[in-house]
């Protein structure tokens, strides 16, 4: 990769070792300090019975006990099931109008700057803004949405007051929110398409439809494979949203597993039982990373890093 | 005629997107006894009472100065410190540089919950609860390894021939990146710093966890606590949406092209 001119001399690539790593480690120090020993120390604290309310009680040792409390706890596989259903849905949503945003951005060739600024703003404003403009949308009575279906002669549900109803303006605000993302990333991925390509199907007759399936799809799904994988890991720990729009109700309706396992830390301070739950989020998301790396995203990523 | 239709496709999507927008703003300027009444896509009777309210009495200059402090801190931060260790893993030839790249790769998609709770028992330890200190330092876990990521790709693709000029030269390695690789980073210092700054500038969880009265709260959490003496105050909340959105458009108008370009360029979360 980089050449360099001198002699690769053995004290020469000492001292490019030692500079190399002197460079490296403040970053990497701060690094190690705010992730990777934050990490262990979850896992360590999660084999502890430890709640901030019962100081008396100390920090005692209780090995796997925690985990054994939340694989028979309800509302933790209640908030599981429901962060795989919002999960599935919002990104099968999104990864379908980020296509559609991504062929039209790709095809109008004159996408100005104001377009690309107006896709781009949602991505951009804090979530905690997206998920009260979009409550405020669907506010009970008299919102919006409420007025719209009411005068289309439709009876609109009370919508955060319905267990299921309440997940439309929670799905809604994540994929207006998050599918211009996608269709940046598969708009890039469309740009690297030769174009003889579609000139060469043109000549043999193929149509419009025919070029989609057996030359953009094909060849756009490293693109696809790095949308869903960063889309899902990041529904999987769906937090701001929930926690804005419902709090995770009605009831336990809504709750998603990242927060259950906030109110179980910082509402119920139960440190070590929340901390349980957060390795397993850990765990899951990582397994689901990792799975999906193998699957079909190893050649994507090594194109994206070299 | 299939242009047309693509064009028109592309313009009934912005429209979609605009929409939430335009509807916020519209709210913050409608006096409270008509938000909920006969909505209209055409505003009437326009007032300023809720950024009235919300500069007033709300005081929501703090947490607007908090995050501004929060989110440059953790920016300078971050680009500096990540900026040098991007250099040394993309330019310097040394053992060990494979697994700290997968290292860091790693620790950006770790989720936020998943260290909310020893973060919270060391800041409470140091007590930095509810300090700036205490805010920057849980940014970094996602800003730094952003930063690193980003600059270690455009790092990759500055020529090297200048480099080796200035080391032929029998400058330094240190004054090589001082005086040649520095004047022609800034694209890259820029993106990295655009980017560090609006994830930092959005971030709601830690902020939420780690700070514990108004006056330290950023933005993101003074939005979501208002709250009204009877019902929930909904203009102000908007004012303060608009408010909150308002740097991050101007960001993102100025930008655009550099923001694609790094959330593109390296495999970056969204």
């Amino acid at each position: 990769m980089t050449a360099s001119p001198r002699p690769a001399g053995a004290s020469w690539r000492r001292s490019e070792t030692r500079l190399g790593w002197a460079l490296a480690l403040p970053a990497l120090g701060v690094i190690g300090l705010v992730a990777l020993f934050p990490i262990l120390w979850t896992f360590w604290e999660s084999l502890h019975l430890h709640d901030l309310r019962m100081p008396w009680l100390g920090r005692p040792f209780i090995g796997a006990a925690n985990y054994v409390e939340a694989l028979s706890d309800g509302r933790f596989w209640n908030a599981l099931a429901n962060t795989a259903a919002f999960a599935g849905v919002a990104v099968t949503l999104e990864l379908v109008g980020g296509l559609v945003l991504a062929l039209a951005l790709h095809r109008v060739s004159r996408a100005g700057r104001l377009v690309r600024t107006a896709v781009l703003l949602p991505w951009a404003i804090p979530t905690v803004v997206a998920a009260l403009v979009w409550r405020f949308m669907f506010e009970s009575p008299a919102g919006l949405a409420t007025g719209v279906l009411e005068r289309l002669g439709a009876t609109p549900p009370t919508w955060f007051a319905d267990a299921l109803a309440a997940w439309v303006p929670l799905v809604l605000a994540d994929v207006w929110k998050t599918t211009p993302f996608v269709a940046l990333l598969l708009l890039a991925g469309l740009q690297t398409i030769d174009r003889s390509l579609y000139e060469a199907a043109d000549v043999d007759g193929a149509g419009p439809w025919r070029q989609f399936l057996e030359i953009t799809l094909p060849l756009l799904r490293p693109a696809l494979v790095v949308a869903v994988l960063f889309r899902a890991l990041d529904a999987f720990r769906v937090f701001d949203i929930v926690y804005v729009m419902t709090g995770g109700g009605p009831g336990t309706a809504t709750e998603s597993i990242a927060l259950y396992t906030f109110s179980t830390l910082l509402r119920n301070l139960r440190f070590g039982f929340g901390s349980a739950l957060s390795v397993i989020v850990f765990a899951v998301a990582f397994l689901c990373a990792l799975a999906g790396i193998r699957m079909f995203g190893a050649s994507a990523f090594q194109d994206r890093s070299a | 005629m299939r242009a047309r239709g693509w064009a028109l496709v592309t313009a009934l999507l912005v429209v979609a997107i605009l929409f939430p927008l335009y509807w916020a703003v519209i709210a913050s300027f409608t006096p409270d006894s008509r938000l909920f009444a006969s909505p209209s896509l055409v505003p009437r009777a326009l007032v300023l009472d809720h950024y009235r309210a919300l500069f007033g009495g709300r005081d929501f200059w703090t947490p607007v100065r908090n995050s501004l402090v929060v989110a440059g801190a953790t920016t300078v931060l971050s680009v500096g410190l990540g900026g040098i260790c991007a250099y040394a893993l993309a330019r310097l030839r040394f053992r060990g540089k494979a697994p700290v790249l997968a290292f860091v790769l790693a620790v950006s998609m770790f989720p936020q919950m998943s260290i909310v709770s020893p973060l919270y028992l060391l800041l409470r330890e140091l007590r930095l609860l509810n300090t700036y200190p205490g805010l920057v330092l849980p940014y970094l876990t996602f800003a730094m390894p952003l930063t690193i990521w980003l600059l270690v790709g455009f790092f990759r693709q500055l020529p090297p021939e200048l480099e080796e000029a200035g080391l032929m030269d029998g400058a330094g390695r240190l004054r090589t990146l001082w005086e040649i690789v520095l004047p022609l980073s800034w694209p890259g210092l820029a993106t990295s710093a655009i980017l560090t700054f609006l994830y930092s500038w959005n971030e709601f969880l830690f902020a939420l966890s780690f700070t514990l009265g108004p006056e330290r709260y950023t933005v993101p959490v003074a939005i979501t606590l208002f709250r009204g003496q009877y019902q929930v105050p909904w203009g102000q909340i908007l004012a303060a949406a608009v408010v909150a959105t308002v740097p991050v458009a101007a960001i993102v108008l100025v930008a655009e092209r550099r923001i694609v370009a790094g959330l593109t360029s390296g495999a970056v979360k969204g």
